[in-house]
């Protein structure tokens, strides 16, 4: 037999691999991919230095604002310097944990533009997870570190009376709030396939959504907030989990318990998010724009 | 100058304001996004001048006010980059600067008159709409007068010259520098702190409000925000403005010709 | 052909017919590709209008055949070729690669195929060679001994050996094609997709990447489908050619029935001191331009440059001189006129 032959005549085992754990392979996926990018960015050790804690000061900064704005005034919307900072470390971390995970999908346009998205799908592995590991940018752990800072000093200084279930929903808002901006990031990357120079609509909700999350909801006109909890429901990331272990009341009559709904709320933002990334893929690979 | 390079000029910006005004999705996009963040900020600065009316001096209309400047001001002055810098850079790094250098037009003036063209399409199309928005759904506090709409143009215009001046500096740094992300990231950071985009710089405390406001960044929005809102003279405005950017396209004519004379001596 | 009419009833007959290694292992039947393009028309008006990129085309690729697809920029060749790796979904007919429905089972297919995009490298610019074929390694999850193998190999035979620990962002256009090459062949794939495999090489890596694909090929018995502008890739490599133009496969056959569609010729752009009469240039070839000092002579793709350079250097003051390979255009062109003519 020649060896063409007999390489024709068996099979690779790997391509009878069963269709579950579509999830494990694509976390594998974004975990190669994402490590390439992490030595590719050691190539450049300055340059990533710089980078991380530009990273760092632009987020810092925010906090200066609102630092700055508390030099003049004791309370925003009724909530003092402490909670608002307590709002901010929770905010800012759960997105900073999104951003840096997959912040990079805003150059998906870039690559349907350019059309090295096509390089992506002859590969054996989820599309997304591809593009969600692409340019992953280890700079981005200056937000993360940022925000853990405001957060820190926030537990410290704000008057809490702690109960076993405010301490188990901090950590548990932290990744629900990650995994809310994930969704976001994700369906902002879907709505690129549709509309490829639009990239700069995904910052409304992202970078906007942080921002605002920063800042009590007494703040806010009640449609705004509104919309922030039913249509786009960041509300869950940290003002009712926040509004639960401060004891203060959210804007919008809601029973107590949604507090401890934000793990539910990212599932649900996920799943529409993985339907509209489905979505989106299809449609490229029907008009290949 | 002879009449015939002003036509020059005036074409560049032309092509500049065209190049930008292709890309309709894109500046759609960049009208919802400041829009949303307008919304975003109007309501902070509400909430902190309930708690502390005349905050800087400001009443909450001009408050309000300031915002949606800001938004329509954010994409045409590049403050937070998004300019010619980025394509600059990347000419310098790839050697094509050289050809550049060999064209007959001035390097720093075609820049300019670029960077200009850009500009106003950004303050028409991208600018325009977030402020009519934040002008109808928010109390604002907007002139009468067609004065002080002329001086506030003119300090826009000044605000312009500046914003180019800072940008160019920070371009020209690619010529010595292998990676450019660092120093555009900060001249970004800066920009974004000091012109007062995140909190005008007359509520900044004491002496570090003095200081940010004599930086020339405050020749970018708080200027020209001062000048629409009556809270400053104009004349004062304009010679500070004019003032840095005499100043700044100074140093980048100083810095130009020495980074040029370094690329005719090694060749390109 | 009883087989073939039943490979694709059932998966497992699909997989036992292709895996046999007889019969049509590319298999298209009327496939379709239709796009929506809007135009503007108006200042709000957008007017919709259909365009049928791949219009009803139908062929066959058997097992180890090494085929030429080519056509104008525009024909359709790169929308057949992401159909055929599953990037793009057919509007219509039957498409079967391995027995797999690309489309449907874009990750199965994967690992069967092995694709070169000419001008976009997939390999990691900042980071050395081998990291890339690491990733490969991975992502494929080729066992251990195998990619081993084939690794060793590619680096021999396409001379990779000093080039595993150079970033790729230092690589020459030559050496990352050769490169790209390889990270398409580690995981042992069926048929290898070729977009533009030389273009822009010098003439030493444009032999050097051939000749690999050719052994490839003899040796391996990889399926071999390119597309590309030059015609010498073709006549070097390919037994079969197939044109496509207008969506439509215009011609599919050997290569010297292309040749008897369209003869193709090169051209020397000869460089003179001074203006001079036409060069006397031996038969077959002749002067088809003059432009001042500069002169365009024709000559037939199949000849040697070498004798008619030699004869006019001997014989006339040259400042320069350069050969301009035939291209497919011109092939195809000539090919239409011929036809309106017959």
């Amino acid at each position: 037999m020649t060896e063409a032959a007999g390489r024709a005549g068996t099979f690779d085992p790997v391509v009878w691999e069963p269709r579950r754990g579509r999830v494990m392979a694509g976390l594998r996926t974004y975990g190669l991919v994402a490590g390439m990018w992490i030595r590719s960015t050691m190539a450049y050790r300055t340059s990533f230095v710089l980078t991380a804690f530009g990273n760092f000061a632009m987020t810092a900064l925010d906090f200066v604002a609102i630092l700055l704005m508390f030099s003049r005034v004791d309370a925003l919307g009724g909530w003092s310097l402490p909670e608002v900072a307590f709002l901010y470390g929770l905010s800012g971390v759960s997105f900073g944990l999104a951003d840096l995970a997959i912040g990079s999908m805003e150059r998906l346009g870039q690559r349907v533009r350019d059309g090295t998205l096509d390089t992506l799908l002859v590969r054996p592995a989820p599309v997304l997870a591809q593009v969600a590991g692409d340019r992953f940018g280890l700079r981005r752990l200056g937000r993360v570190v940022q925000g853990l800072m405001v957060l820190g000093y926030a537990l410290v200084v704000v008057d809490i009376d702690w109960t076993p279930a405010k301490v188990l929903l901090l950590p548990v808002a932290l990744l629900s709030g990650a995994g809310i901006f994930c969704a976001v990031f994700v369906a902002a990357g879907a709505f690129q396939f549709a509309a490829q120079d639009a990239s700069e609509v995904a910052n409304a909700f992202t970078y906007g959504g942080t921002t605002m999350l920063q800042y009590p909801p007494t703040v806010f006109a009640l449609d705004l907030v509104r919309g922030a909890t039913f249509v786009v429901p960041l509300a869950f990331v940290n003002w009712l989990p926040a509004g639960y272990v401060l004891d203060r009341p959210y804007p919008l009559d809601l029973p107590g318990w949604v507090a401890f709904t934000p793990p539910l709320a990212a599932a649900a933002c996920c799943a529409l998010a993985g339907l509209a990334w489905r979505a989106g893929l299809r449609s490229y690979r029907s008009t290949g724009s | 100058m002879g009449a015939g390079s002003w036509r020059l000029y005036v074409a560049v910006a032309a092509g500049g304001f065209r190049r930008y005004a292709t890309y309709r999705v894109a500046t759609a996009a960049g009208v919802f996004t400041n829009t949303v963040f307008g919304l975003i900020l109007v309501y902070t600065y509400l909430a902190l001048w309930d708690e502390k009316p005349q905050l800087g001096g400001y009443d909450q209309a001009q408050a309000t006010t300031y915002v949606w400047l800001g938004q329509a001001l954010l994409a045409a002055l590049a403050i937070g980059g998004g300019g010619m810098e980025n394509e600059l850079m990347e000419r310098i790094r790839t050697g094509d600067i050289a050809v550049d250098l060999y064209r007959p037009a001035d390097l720093q003036l075609r820049w300019l008159a670029e960077d200009v063209g850009r500009a106003l399409f950004q303050l028409l199309g991208r600018g325009l709409l977030p402020f009519v928005f934040g002008s109808l759904f928010f109390p604002v506090a907007l002139p009468r007068e067609v004065s002080v709409w002329a001086a506030f143009l003119l300090a826009v215009a000044l605000a312009m010259l500046v914003g180019f001046a800072l940008r160019y500096l920070v371009a020209l740094s690619a010529f010595w520098l292998l990676d450019g992300t660092g120093v555009s990231q900060m001249a970004w950071i800066a920009g974004l702190f000091c012109s007062g985009m995140l909190l005008p710089l007359n509520v900044f405390p004491g002496a570090f409000g003095e200081v940010v406001r004599v930086l020339p960044w405050s020749s970018l929005l708080q200027g020209p925000a001062d000048v629409l809102l009556g809270e400053a003279d104009p004349l004062g405005v304009f010679a500070f403005q004019a003032a840095w950017a005499v100043a700044l396209l100074a140093v980048g004519r100083l810095v130009q010709s020495v980074a040029t004379r370094r690329v005719v001596v090694q060749g390109g | 052909m009883a087989e073939l009419e039943t490979e694709t009833e059932t998966e497992t007959a699909a997989e036992a017919g292709a895996g046999a290694g007889a019969g049509a292992f590319i298999e298209l039947d009327g496939v379709e590709k239709v796009f929506d393009v809007r135009k503007k028309t108006g200042f709000l008006k957008r007017e919709r209008r259909q365009v049928r990129a791949v219009d009803g085309l139908s062929f066959t690729v058997s097992r180890g055949e090494m085929v030429g697809y080519i056509g104008p920029n525009g024909a359709g060749k790169s929308t057949t070729i992401k159909m055929l790796t599953g990037i793009l979904t057919p509007s219509g007919g039957r498409l079967r690669v391995a027995g797999i429905d690309p489309s449907r089972e874009r990750t199965r297919l994967a690992h069967r195929i092995g694709v070169v995009f000419g001008q976009r490298t997939t390999l990691w610019w900042d980071l050395p060679l081998i990291d890339s074929y690491r990733l490969m390694h991975r992502m494929y999850r080729i066992p251990d001994a195998r990619y081993r193998e084939n690794l060793d190999r590619c680096v021999e035979l396409l001379q990779l050996g000093e080039l595993l620990d150079v970033p790729v962002r230092q690589l020459s256009l030559g050496q990352r094609m050769r490169g790209d090459i390889a990270a398409a062949l580690l995981h042992d794939p069926d048929v290898l997709y070729l977009d533009e495999p030389t273009i822009g090489l010098d003439v030493v890596s444009k032999a050097k990447v051939r000749g690999f694909l050719r052994d490839l090929n003899a040796e391996r018995g990889t399926t071999v489908l390119l597309t590309t502008h030059d015609l010498q890739d073709i006549e070097q490599l390919c037994s079969r050619v197939m044109v496509i133009d207008h969506g439509r496969l215009m011609y599919d056959g050997p290569l010297d029935g292309l040749h008897e569609a369209g003869e193709s010729e090169r051209t020397l752009v000869v460089d003179l001191e001074r203006e001079l009469p036409p060069i006397d240039a031996p038969e077959p070839a002749r002067v088809v331009r003059v432009e001042g000092p500069r002169q365009w002579l024709a000559f037939p793709a199949s000849a040697s440059a070498a004798g008619l350079v030699a004869r006019v250097a001997e014989r006339y003051p040259l400042v320069d001189l350069s050969v301009r390979e035939p291209d497919i255009e011109a092939v195809i062109a000539k090919m239409y006129a011929e036809r309106a003519g017959a």
